[in-house]
């Protein structure tokens, strides 16, 4: 039972429960970096993979809560695709391409199109 | 057949459900409780258990509470609280109470102290509208009107400034996502009373389907 260290034992327990939840098999990736999604959709009672290939433009948050967003142009038209880390709705992330840039969260690539809109290739 | 057990809220986090949506959760350190009194209906003119949550040293309990302790052969307890239910017969004196009286799915109320606010102007303490801040307008925060000019009174109820929080407040019909005996944890959906560490009493739903 906690008793005189409750408040360090308490915080330890909340991480304990998130731990488990924390998904490890997942590669490392950045922002600039080119990664396909596997998602897991849900028809009725059937699932499907579907995969979802595009730029990282950001990466936020630490621990159980942290997302990241996922940008293509499908179409011509641009999507952003904002997952949570450890979702299991995620089947797999595979990085296709690493890229190489200088800031952190890349929203400037929206208002950019073509050849503007590339990013260079980090080796 | 209704049932409670005591708790300390440890805090927030969020887990994903089988369909992979992210649910906002409280964790409680639930239990073990142990059942210190029966509460009998031609003794007491009600039936409840009254349970122990929390061991403490003993040279923290009084004298009467030492014996009212040691009549129900358990170590001393910080919080004693009761539970109303009817079917007293299903409990001992001595016996555990464990998290897992709760099955995930369940619907319960949950009851607590909220976080004190201190003394909270009309806009925070009941919602009111604020004025312009600026564009001359010298009505910012202020409580506005009172009452009509007529009865040259104010009325009983009209809701002013005051202290806010710190009261003992009640969730009704929250869900039981996840039970963990082995841990005593109850792992509930949405928010709960109080800050970190404070009491909490976990029965179930009075309303639920």
């Amino acid at each position: 039972m906690a008793e005189e260290k409750g408040e360090k034992y308490s915080v330890d327990l909340i991480q304990a429960i998130e731990q488990e939840q924390m998904r490890r098999d997942l590669p490392d990736f950045r922002p600039g970096d080119t990664v396909k999604v596997h998602v897991k959709v849900k028809e009725g009672n059937r699932e499907r993979i579907q995969v979802f290939e595009g730029a990282v433009i950001r990466r936020r948050g630490g621990g159980m809560g942290s997302t990241f967003t996922v940008r293509r142009i499908s179409y011509g038209v641009a999507v952003e695709r904002t997952f949570p880390l450890h979702s299991p709705a995620i089947g797999d992330i595979e990085v296709v391409r690493r890229g190489r840039v200088r800031r952190a969260r890349l929203y400037y690539l929206r208002d950019r199109v073509g050849k503007s809109a590339r990013i260079k290739e980090r080796r | 057949m209704s049932k409670g057990i005591l708790g300390k809220k440890l805090g927030m986090t969020q887990i994903f459900s089988e369909t992979g949506k992210a649910i906002p959760v409280t964790v409680i350190e639930a239990g073990p409780c142990i059942v210190l009194q029966k509460k009998v209906p031609n003794q007491d003119g009600y039936s409840a258990i009254q349970i122990g949550f929390e061991e403490i040293r003993e040279s923290l309990v009084n004298k009467p509470l030492k014996g009212h302790f040691q009549k129900a052969h358990v170590k001393p307890l910080r919080y004693i609280r009761e539970v109303r239910t009817g079917d007293v017969d299903n409990y001992q004196v001595g016996q555990e109470i464990k998290a897992d009286i709760f099955t995930p799915g369940e619907l319960v109320d949950i009851t607590g102290i909220s976080k004190g606010k201190g003394f909270a102007g009309s806009i925070k303490r009941h919602g009111f509208h604020r004025g312009p801040m600026k564009h001359g307008s010298k009505y910012h925060r202020g409580s506005g009107s009172l009452a009509a000019k007529g009865p040259a009174r104010v009325f009983k109820g009209r809701r002013l400034p005051g202290h806010m929080g710190a009261e003992r407040v009640t969730i009704q019909n929250l869900e039981v996502v996840r039970v963990d005996a082995e841990r005593n944890l109850l792992i509930i959906k949405g928010a709960v009373p109080g800050t970190r560490r404070s009491l909490l009493v976990v029965k179930s739903a009075v309303k639920g389907k």
